[in-house]
């Protein structure tokens, strides 16, 4: 099937304030389904709000050309493209009730008034602020404000709806409770959504596929599985979720196993297809697994910070190098200052060919 | 204990402005309204009579004997008006692109062109008018210009017309309707103006829709602050105005000095105030409607 959105060589440079040129946007390709979650995931200034904004039409791109629904969009003006974008400050219209916020879409596009009403109320109804629209947006709370932004978005039925970071201003509890709320709803109205965010966390929990983004470039797409456990490379590796990473050395291979070495004599268990002695290669390990046990790598617990099941602690190792980073069960023995033995399974160390 | 403090304190910041405003203002209004009804004296001054027929006069129930009713004062209000809403007209016109062209100037800029506009309250109105004079007289600039490329052939009469008031009035207007409309202008969230881009609205509906109505205060502002004050305004049409141009303003000064008729002077300066309190009053109110916040 062909994909919703397509964008190929997208470029776009900007003119720094010193006269230097920024890439933006260095040569992106990329395919969007028509019921996909998308995020995009980068630190600020990777490009991924002027993505976005090159999608919604408020930012023109230097080269290259995206498509939506086969039908090109490079030239179109904003209010010409059938996409709606939840803004990051919602830009609710002050000077508008809630419902006229709501509608507004439809009353520039000449729907009826009775129509209009029926479509708010049903809209309203949908992101749970029934009977809110009489009010002005300054007598909503955050996150109410960040509904009547959503509903006004998605009333004129966008094949695509564009979201920059738009839970960023919430506080955590409501955060979690909107990023379910946000992947129900994309899979009732059963739009396209794409969704920039900084916070690894979010990126996790509610794409489908994960953009991961830095200085103007795509770094991998994938699964937030295949981007957590599959990093490609060392950028994405720290920046999606904690992470250690080892620059190893294979000792010796044992058919199905491999024994490494850091430089400072750190011992690891690799997978050993593959592998010959005196290969120089990256071990990445995430916090979860490493267990605590009476076999593995000899430590000292450096810092532990009680997490309420977990245990969250930082490990010198006993042949020296930087600390680890492990989360294990709560339980005995693993205060500050505490010997520990950090065992792994091998099949779930991922490895990089580079160094 | 505190909140008592706190009165005195606040008592003690109020007593100057309010002494100064009790015997600067509130006094002299008193005057002129209590004079408004008094018979005029001979030769200026009042006779302490009660008179009703300064209002009369104005109004059209003069008795025909002592007073007689002059069409031409209500002639003069009405074109006082009419000039002085000409004027916010057009300094609206003129002022709004500018506050919208300033707004994304560089902070430089932006700080140049506000200092040119608050430049003409450096030197005397009473020199930029006469300026004026100089530039408009039938051997003044703007003809001599206009005639040695060709474009006219006699002299345009523009000097001691109203267009001539009007042309003066907003010229020293510009400043005043322009600052509340740039603060109104800059503090527009482009967020809004894109959301409104993006939700299917053409520029002109923006416009019309969230530009205009989030500009509206500063619009209303602006507009006040330039009638008030040319309703009442004397100096432009003295320098500039022939007959034609007089305004009400004019009328007041020449019952005060060259007429001597202080009470005559007097009601029509009320008429003024009585004005300019209704355009007020209903701007504020209009105002908080717009704001929704009452």
């Amino acid at each position: 099937m062909a994909p919703l959105l397509e964008i190929r060589g997208a470029k776009r440079t900007f003119i720094t304030p010193e006269g230097g040129q920024l890439a933006a946007l260095d040569g992106i390709d990329l395919d969007i389904g028509a019921n996909e979650f998308v995020t995009l995931l980068g630190p600020s200034g990777c490009g991924k709000t002027t993505l976005l904004r090159a999608i919604s039409g408020f930012e023109m791109l230097g080269g290259g050309t995206m498509r939506l629904d086969g039908a090109d969009l490079t030239a179109l003006p904003p209010f010409r493209r059938p996409v709606n974008t939840v803004f990051q400050s919602y830009a609710l219209f002050g000077h508008m009730t809630v419902a006229r916020n709501v509608g507004y879409a439809l009353e520039v596009a000449g729907v009826s008034k009775a129509s209009r009403e029926a479509q708010v109320a049903e809209t309203l109804e949908k992101v749970g602020l029934s009977g809110m629209g009489s009010r002005r947006p300054s007598q909503l709370s955050g996150g109410q404000r960040q509904r009547v932004a959503l509903a006004r978005s998605i009333i004129a039925k966008p094949r695509l709806l564009l979201l920059d970071e738009p839970l960023s201003a919430l506080d955590r509890n409501l955060r979690q409770q909107m990023q379910l709320e946000l992947k129900t709803l994309q899979h009732s109205l059963g739009i396209a959504f794409i969704f920039v965010t900084h916070d690894q966390e979010e990126a996790l929990t509610m794409s489908d596929r994960i953009v991961v983004m830095k200085s103007g470039r795509i770094e991998q797409i994938g699964t937030p599985r295949e981007i957590y456990r599959h990093p490609k490379n060392r950028f994405v590796a720290e920046f999606v979720g904690e992470t250690n990473l080892f620059p190893v050395t294979i000792d010796r291979v044992d058919g199905a196993e491999a024994l490494a070495r850091t430089a400072e004599g750190v011992e690891l268990r690799l997978p050993g297809a593959g592998r010959k002695p005196g290969e120089t290669l990256t071990a990445i390990l995430r916090p979860a697994d490493f267990s605590l046990g009476t076999s593995g790598i000899p430590g000292t617990v450096a810092r532990a910070v009680y997490l309420g099941a977990d245990l969250y602690l930082r490990v010198q190792p006993k042949a020296g190098g930087p600390e680890i980073r492990v989360i294990a069960r709560d339980g005995k023995g693993f205060e500050e200052g505490a010997t520990v033995h950090l065992a792994h399974d091998p099949a779930r160390v991922h490895v990089l060919e580079m160094a | 204990m505190a909140v008592k403090r706190q009165t005195w304190a606040l008592g003690l910041l109020l007593a100057p402005v309010t002494l100064f405003l009790g015997v600067f203002f509130l006094l002299p209004l008193t005057i002129i309204a209590v004079f408004s009804f008094l018979t005029p004296g001979l030769y200026g001054g009042v006779e302490w009579d009660f008179y009703h027929w300064n209002y009369s006069r104005i109004f059209g129930w003069a008795d025909g004997i002592i007073e007689i009713f002059e069409p031409i004062y209500l002639q003069i209000l009405f074109r006082s008006l009419s000039f002085a809403a000409l004027t916010v007209i057009l300094t609206l016109i003129l002022c709004y692109p500018v506050a919208f062209w300033v707004s994304r100037l560089s902070e430089r800029w932006r700080l140049v062109f506000l200092f040119l506009i608050t430049l003409p309250f450096f030197s005397s109105l009473i020199v930029r008018l006469y300026a004026w004079l100089l530039i408009l007289k039938p051997t003044g600039v703007l003809n001599t210009v206009l005639m040695s490329l060709g474009i006219i052939s006699e002299p345009l009469e523009i000097l001691y017309t109203p267009a001539a008031v009007v042309l003066g009035m907003v010229y020293v207007m510009v400043p005043f309707m322009f600052l509340p409309l740039f603060a109104a202008v800059d503090n527009l969230d482009s967020a809004q103006t894109e959301a409104s881009l993006d939700l299917g609205a053409n520029r002109f509906q923006t416009f019309v829709k969230v530009m205009l109505p989030q500009t509206l205060p500063g619009i209303m502002g602006g507009a006040v602050i330039v009638f008030i004050p040319s309703v009442g305004n004397f100096i432009v049409p003295d320098v500039l105005g022939g007959a034609k141009g007089l305004m009400i303003g004019n009328l007041v000064e020449q019952q005060f000095l060259s007429s001597r008729n202080w009470p005559f002077g007097s009601a029509l300066s009320m008429i003024i105030m009585a004005v300019v309190l209704t355009v007020l009053m209903v701007s504020v109110t209009r105002a908080r409607k717009a704001g929704g916040h009452a």
